[in-house]
């Protein structure tokens, strides 16, 4: 397998590992090999988690924590294990404290509702920033209408970083902070632990996206000091419908349940009902098992290259395509151009031509690239921008990716009279 | 999808027809695709009997695709009673565009007829049924 050789040599060979993803063997209608450059919206699958997703299937599914026989106790192993490897994976404590979710949206969700509701009152302020996807948004927004919270939100600076000065001015006496590690519409990576250490100085508590930050550098959460964190299992080389909501066990056990019915519960009468330990108090009902086994095959397939390095290759692509881009003329670049503030996530705009018609050629050309607000409209509206193009990198990916870009652009640019 | 871009297109993007606002006008309306963030306002003029359109214009920022529409479509409306205008059918509108437009881009094409309706009914219309709109109606469509 292309990973072992890749975890010999200590480097992340992209496109050999691109062998590992099956989703390559589709033969594009142009008859040219992909180049995928949108992981950020979500990541194709090596192959080891279709078969752990396949194999749970075939020989050990059955429902977890219920039966009392081999089969279930079987899957609920695996389910479990799962568990504890992604605990591992981002830095968490305590298996207890990882909640399977169906995606970062849910976590988010699951907070707002269920701490939100049960500690923020009227006049209590929420802060959220700009930077914002609309998942680390609209819940919010919610929350405050439900409670009469007041929400404000940190600026961010034209080159694409949050202002932390602004976000010193605003945190006192702010209840909730709620902040993306890696913004999905700039690629600006934020100082979350010195963001989360002036939260806590506040008294605020920190709820992290790290939907984008996790499939792609090394992440920490005891470390970073933040108190919830939400990620998506589709974003990091995962199956689709299993994601995490981490928090502190002690917010954990405080928390009412979010969404009830079975498996959340220790005893239910026709009067009333007692509520489970953590994590399952907040799973209520069948979770989504193989999915969760797939999900622990993903950081298996992540652990064996290592964080550092897919980082280290994945900036090492940042720093190709972005000076790539800036020598292309008519493209505008958004975000820092400091390779150590910027993931592996370009947005930019071709002047001129609308992202939507850049996206239609660049598919003629087998780039796939996102092409629209990013599900992050505030941030389009700050840089007064309908929309921007954006390519986004993952392990599989490699120069050649970024040579295809660029290429592709050049077509655009012919197309549409601006070259 | 290849020859989505044809000269055609280009040109009526470039230099999109019935382009700005009538001060004198007796319909208008604005209207957006949030998908993309395109955004599209329309003015028509009816004549003396306040029956046909006179008059039309259109002012928009977006795509080559939802551009060219409504340069092509707002050629059409002179001369149509605001009944006609309402029967106006969203599969003729992807039809004049000439060119294949597949499910990823038939808002673009569509933006248009929204922002008519819309017009003629005086508050924002539905979009059309994308299935429907889409049956048969170029090699870019993939409903049943």
């Amino acid at each position: 397998m292309a990973l072992e050789q890749a975890a010999r040599s200590g480097v992340v060979p992209g496109a050999t590992l691109r062998a590992d993803f099956p989703i390559f063997d589709r033969p594009h209608r142009s008859g040219r090999p992909l180049a995928f450059l949108d992981s950020a919206a979500s990541s194709p699958k090596p192959r080891a988690v279709i078969d752990a997703l396949a194999d749970t299937y075939a020989h050990h599914y059955a429902n977890v924590h219920r039966g009392i026989y081999e089969l279930s106790e079987d899957a609920t192993a695996r389910f479990e294990g799962a568990r504890r490897d992604l605990a591992r994976f981002i830095g968490a404590p305590s298996e207890r404290e990882v909640v399977f979710v169906r995606n970062a949206t849910e976590a988010i969700n699951l907070v707002a509702y269920s701490w939100g509701r049960a500690n923020l009152r009227a006049g209590d302020r929420i802060l959220s920033t700009e930077m914002e996807h609309h998942a680390n948004l609209v819940p919010w927004q919610q929350l405050a209408a439900a409670t009469g919270a007041t929400i404000e939100y940190v600026r961010i600076t034209d080159d694409g970083r949050l202002d932390l000065d602004d976000l010193r001015a605003r945190l006192p006496g702010a209840r909730l902070l709620a902040v993306t590690q890696v913004s999905n519409a700039l690629g600006t990576i934020n100082p979350v632990a010195e963001i989360a250490a002036l939260a806590r100085e506040a008294g605020a508590v920190t709820l992290l996206d790290a939907a984008q930050s996790v499939p792609h550098m090394p992440v920490d959460m005891a470390a970073l000091g933040v108190d919830f964190a939400a990620l998506s299992g589709h974003k990091m080389l995962g199956p689709s419908g299993i994601g995490a909501l981490w928090g502190r066990r002690e917010l954990l056990d405080a928390m009412p349940p979010f969404l009830t019915g079975g498996s959340m519960i220790t005893r239910v009468t026709l009067e009333g009902a007692e509520w489970n330990e953590v994590p399952w108090r907040f799973e209520a009902g069948t979770p989504a098992i193989a999915e969760a086994v797939g999900l622990g095959a993903a950081v298996a397939y992540l652990e064996s290259i290592g964080m550092d390095a897919v980082r280290a290759h994945e900036r090492s692509l940042f720093e190709a395509a972005w000076a790539a881009l800036t020598a292309t003329p008519g493209i505008r670049l958004l975000g820092p151009s400091e390779p150590g503030e910027h993931a592996g996530v370009i947005s930019f705009v071709v002047e001129g031509v609308h992202p939507h018609d850049v996206a239609t050629i660049l598919d003629t050309e087998a780039v796939a690239v996102r092409a629209g607000h990013h599900c992050a409209q505030p941030v389009m509206l700050r840089y007064d921008l309908p929309a921007t193009t954006r390519a986004s990198f993952s392990v599989f990916s490699d120069l050649d990716d970024i040579d295809r870009l660029t290429d592709a652009i050049a077509v655009v640019r012919r197309i549409f009279g601006t070259a | 999808m290849d020859n989505l871009y044809r000269d055609f297109i280009l040109e009526h993007y470039r230099s999109p027809h019935n382009q700005g606002v009538l001060d004198l006008h007796d319909l208008q309306f604005a209207d957006s695709n949030p998908t993309c963030g395109d955004e599209m306002s329309i003015t028509l003029r009816l004549d003396d009997a306040k029956q046909r359109v006179a008059d039309v214009a259109f002012t928009g920022r977006g795509c080559a695709i939802s551009q060219a529409s409504a340069s092509i479509l707002t050629d059409e409306l002179r001369g149509l009673t605001l009944a006609e205008l309402e029967a106006i059918d969203p599969k003729e509108v992807v039809e004049n565009l000439g060119v294949p437009i597949g499910p990823a881009r038939l808002k673009c094409a569509l933006l248009v007829y929204k922002v008519l309706q819309g017009a003629v009914m005086g508050a924002e219309a539905r979009w059309p049924d994308e299935a429907e709109v889409l049956a048969g109606a170029n090699e870019g469509g993939s409903a049943p």
